[in-house]
């Protein structure tokens, strides 16, 4: 903080005063503390020294060298917590942004991500649980080290202030270092209430800072979880049974232990397990292991009886009300016009870069895991339970993670890796092939679902239903019990139609199947805001409106949908004229807290080649923390949104997944990129997430447009079993 | 197991190991070099991509023995030292790596485009980086990187 600005001015003010004065007297944010204290476990982190450190919480250290380390406590996984994170407490410590380091944190209660209940990185939750708590964190530790200054020089805390990491009283001239004074701020109490910067005096908070990890991710630095290396330490390969839900009934290893370089070949829960010297042994000792497989009952199962199922649900199920107003079937039966339609939406994988794996150690009674895992409390919990100790005696290091998107909140690589470990007696690592990553993924739902919708004689809407089937999430990994018939991520979004109608109906038919089931970016977003979206263009043109301005027509003014719908409209220049073969498509969504716009111009070919040529995106965040990574995160969600659009799509036969790798489950290539402007909407509001909102619009965004082309309706995804090629 | 000698980044480096074994197991699981990455293990997404005697190859299907007394350069060899080659400064400028984890293989196959042509348009980038897989979507800031290193290049001459 500079002298002589109104925050300062603030700052200057009696503390005493700002106790009992609290927000009126400065306009700042008085905010009470409860700041987990964390130096315990800072200071047992690698690198630490000894003594003169300063970690008045979970997250700060500062040493005697005048190093400010943040401990970061979320999984880095391409959506840019490294650097979103130490903003925030940066902006509020007043420390120097360009010597900032950063480290993992362990897993410890004091990093419970509080939107979720645990140490979890999902949800699009890491800014939205931050905000405040990093922000105060980091003005708690300024103020403790401010403190020290002006004790050591005897003089008014506030006629003291800090900035670039350095305590001056400018009336005497004397300065000191955060590393000078960490020793001392150390021994004081930590304040129980701080002083939170006006917006208006960020520095760091608002700009577009660079990406912190970004120099290890360019010279092959960057420590990935397959890329651990210990003393001793071995490789693992584990050989699943190829049936969903089947398990090993025997197997023989003679030949797989002949291999050179095998260790030993042990089964675990997961299967087979063939440790040995590092990958290709393994590899080569799996091909040489002899299993026979109980295929258990789902051997015949495969997508089309599923799809079937889902169909004679839809009929004969029992439908639990997700939502209901006003009286639908009347508004239908009553219609000047109405309009029906099927859509249809398969299983996905997720399609980390990185293959799932993990590395445990077990020794002197200490389990230590190094997982590229978005969750270190369940990571922790597994590992205690398959090596039998106390989970105070297991330590989590995170590592980065090559893509995460919802897969790494899953433990069971950290499984295998602290089942094999406790088998082989030695330090092992799990590496799951990409074919394994594939074909033993937890999937993105398939749903199938029925809407109709009523339009009166005036042109409104006056009714809308939809009736999703399809297998609940939270049933497949046991949040629910099997006769509880909703689960909220199943209809989330379908049931939360923004546009003002007379009467809506939403229902789900929980039809469960085998197939494992698990987080996919953007969750049940990630398919009903699709069919919400491209059914409502359905809508407009049968009511023989634009889609923008039926949309903008049944939102109120005011509304945060609303605004980024208009701007992203207005960025890409909705009405004005294309080439022929080429039209946008426009989609809004409400998603973890933002709200978020995209309209794609697309154009189709005379053979039915899609091309996505450029997206524009209108996202509401509330305060966009580092804009620059706000953008990246668009880009991304568009990509991934339309990778699964245009081509993606898990297929069951025979009890078993038939894709494996890239060349049978196809992901967005470099020419299949389209441009991506990201407008960021101005907004006072909360905070929202930006991992996940990019995602769910590009899908519909991108069918409307080729409805506006063609005149037919994009029903079923991928685009590939509509009718369509990926250009 | 056959003995081989690869010259990686300038040092010359030996070990025994199958004659089958892929050079990317060779880097990584004996060499210790673990910026190559796996991805697919089928020359399918790019990630190991590694420079063979010159020309880009995929270390998941090239053999260490097809390696042995040959040149292999990888990420960690592309710096000159402490200065970053120009693709690794346009990499960090436009913010490309998210995951990051397909990135080594994105600059390998760069380095070559840029090496062959040293003022690529966007087709040609596309061309080139169409077997390089990125999950994050990096792919537009990938081509604006190569653009601004591209540029540097012919600056510094």
């Amino acid at each position: 903080m500079s002298q002589g600005t109104e925050s300062e001015h603030r700052f200057r003010v009696s503390r005493r005063n700002f106790l009992k004065a609290g927000a009126v007297a400065g306009g700042g944010l008085l905010l009470g503390l409860n700041l987990p204290v964390g130096g315990r476990m800072a200071r047992a982190e690698e690198g630490a020294t000894e003594g003169a450190d300063f970690a008045p919480n979970a997250w700060i250290r500062i040493t005697a060298d005048d190093q400010v380390t943040v401990l970061v406590d979320r999984s880095e996984m391409g959506q840019g917590v490294m650097t979103a994170l130490p903003m925030l407490i940066a902006e509020e410590l007043e420390a120097d942004w360009d010597r900032i380091a950063t480290e993992f944190a362990p897993a410890d209660e004091a990093y419970t991500n509080s939107l979720l209940g645990s140490q979890t990185t999902g949800g699009s939750t890491a800014i939205r649980n931050a905000w405040r708590p990093l922000r105060e964190a980091g003005a708690a530790a300024r103020e403790m080290l401010v403190a020290a200054a002006a004790q050591r020089w005897g003089v008014e805390f506030q006629a003291c202030e800090a900035s670039g990491q350095v305590v001056r009283h400018p009336a005497s001239g004397r300065s000191a270092t955060y590393g000078e004074l960490a020793a001392a701020a150390a021994e004081r109490e930590v304040p129980e209430t701080v002083f939170l910067k006006d917006p208006k005096d960020y520095r760091l908070i608002g700009t577009p800072r660079d990406r912190l990890d970004a120099p290890a991710k360019v010279d092959g630095s960057a420590r990935y979880g397959m890329d651990v290396q210990l003393d001793g330490l071995l490789t693992a390969q584990v050989v699943r049974c190829p049936v969903i839900g089947g398990r090993v009934r025997s197997f023989d290893a003679e030949q797989a232990r002949q291999v050179p370089g095998v260790r030993q070949v042990v089964e675990i829960d997961a299967g087979v397990a063939v440790i040995a010297d590092g990958f290709w042994p393994a590899s080569k000792g799996r091909e040489a292991l002899s299993v026979e497989w109980d295929y258990g009952e789902n051997a015949d199962l495969t997508s089309i009886a599923i799809e079937r199922r889902f169909r004679e649900a839809a009929d004969s199920g029992e439908a639990a009300t997700a939502r209901s107003e006003g009286d639908v079937e009347s508004a239908l039966s009553g219609a000047a016009r109405t309009v029906e339609a099927e859509y249809e939406v398969p299983f996905l994988a997720h399609g980390c870069m990185e293959p799932m794996n993990c590395t445990a150690r077990i020794a002197d009674g200490v389990c230590e895991v190094w997982a590229p895992t978005q969750n270190q409390t369940a990571t922790q919990e597994v590992a205690a339970k398959i090596s039998g100790l106390p989970k105070e005696q297991v330590r989590v290091h995170t590592t980065f993670l090559g893509g995460g998107f919802g897969r790494r909140s899953h433990t069971d690589f950290v499984a295998d890796a602290v089942a094999c470990a406790k088998a082989a007696g030695a330090p092992v690592k799990v590496m799951w092939t990409r074919e394994e990553t594939t074909r033993h993924d937890h999937y993105r739902p398939a749903t199938y679902n029925r809407l109709a919708a009523a339009i009166d004689e005036d042109g409104q809407v006056s009714g809308w239903r939809h009736r999703i089937v399809g297998p609940s999430i939270m049933g497949n990994i046991g949040m629910i019990g099997p006769e509880e018939p909703m689960d909220r991520t199943s209809v989330e979004t379908a049931k939360e139609v923004p546009y003002g109608l007379a009467s809506i109906h939403v229902d789900y038919v929980r039809t469960d199947t085998p197939v494992p089931l698990w987080w996919w970016r953007s969750v049940g977003h990630s398919q009903n805001d699709y069919i919400r979206e491209a059914f409502f263009d359905e809508v407009a043109a049968a009511a023989g409106e634009d889609p923008f301005e039926l949309r903008r027509r049944l939102l109120p003014e005011g509304d945060r949908n609303r605004r980024v719908l208009e701007r992203a409209a207005r960025e890409a220049g909705w009405g004005e004229p294309l080439p022929e073969g080429r039209a946008r498509g426009i989609a809004v969504v409400h998603a973890f807290g933002s709200y978020c716009a995209e309209v794609a111009e697309v154009s189709v070919s005379d053979n039915n080649e899609v091309r996505v040529h450029r997206v524009h995106v209108a996202i509401d965040c509330g305060p966009a923390v580092n804009p620059e990574i706000i953008a990246e995160q668009m880009e991304s969600g568009v990509a991934y949104g339309l990778s699964a659009a245009l081509h993606e799509a898990v297929t069951v036969d025979r009890g078993q997944v038939e894709q494996g790798n890239f060349d049978d489950y196809r992901i967005l290539r470099i020419d299949q990129m389209p441009e991506v402007h990201t407008h960021i909407v101005d907004s006072d509001q909360e905070p929202g997430g930006v991992g996940e909102p990019g995602t769910p619009p590009i899908a519909p965004a991108m069918v409307n447009a080729i409805r506006a082309i063609t005149g037919e309706p994009v029903r079923r995804l991928p685009l590939t079993r509509a009718g369509y090629q990926p250009a | 197991m056959t003995a081989v000698s690869v010259t990686v980044n300038g040092e010359t480096r030996e070990a025994d190991v199958a004659s089958d074994t892929p050079l990317l197991w060779l880097l990584r699981d004996d060499f210790g070099l673990t910026g190559t990455k796996y991805g697919c293990g089928i020359a399918q997404c790019g990630a190991c991509t590694v420079h063979l005697d010159g020309q880009p190859v995929r270390a998941c299907t090239t053999t260490a023995t097809q390696a042995d007394g040959r040149r292999v350069d990888t990420v960690e060899g592309l710096a000159n030292g402490e200065e970053l080659h120009p693709l690794q400064a346009a990499w960090i400028a436009e913010n490309v790596p998210q995951c990051g984890f397909c990135q080594s293989g994105q600059l390998m196959s760069a380095a070559d485009l840029l090496a062959r042509n040293p003022e690529p348009t966007d087709a040609d980038i596309d061309a080139a980086l169409a077997s390089n897989l990125c999950r994050c979507g990096t792919y537009q800031r990938i081509r604006r990187a190569v653009h601004r290193a591209a540029q540097d290049m012919k600056e510094q001459g």
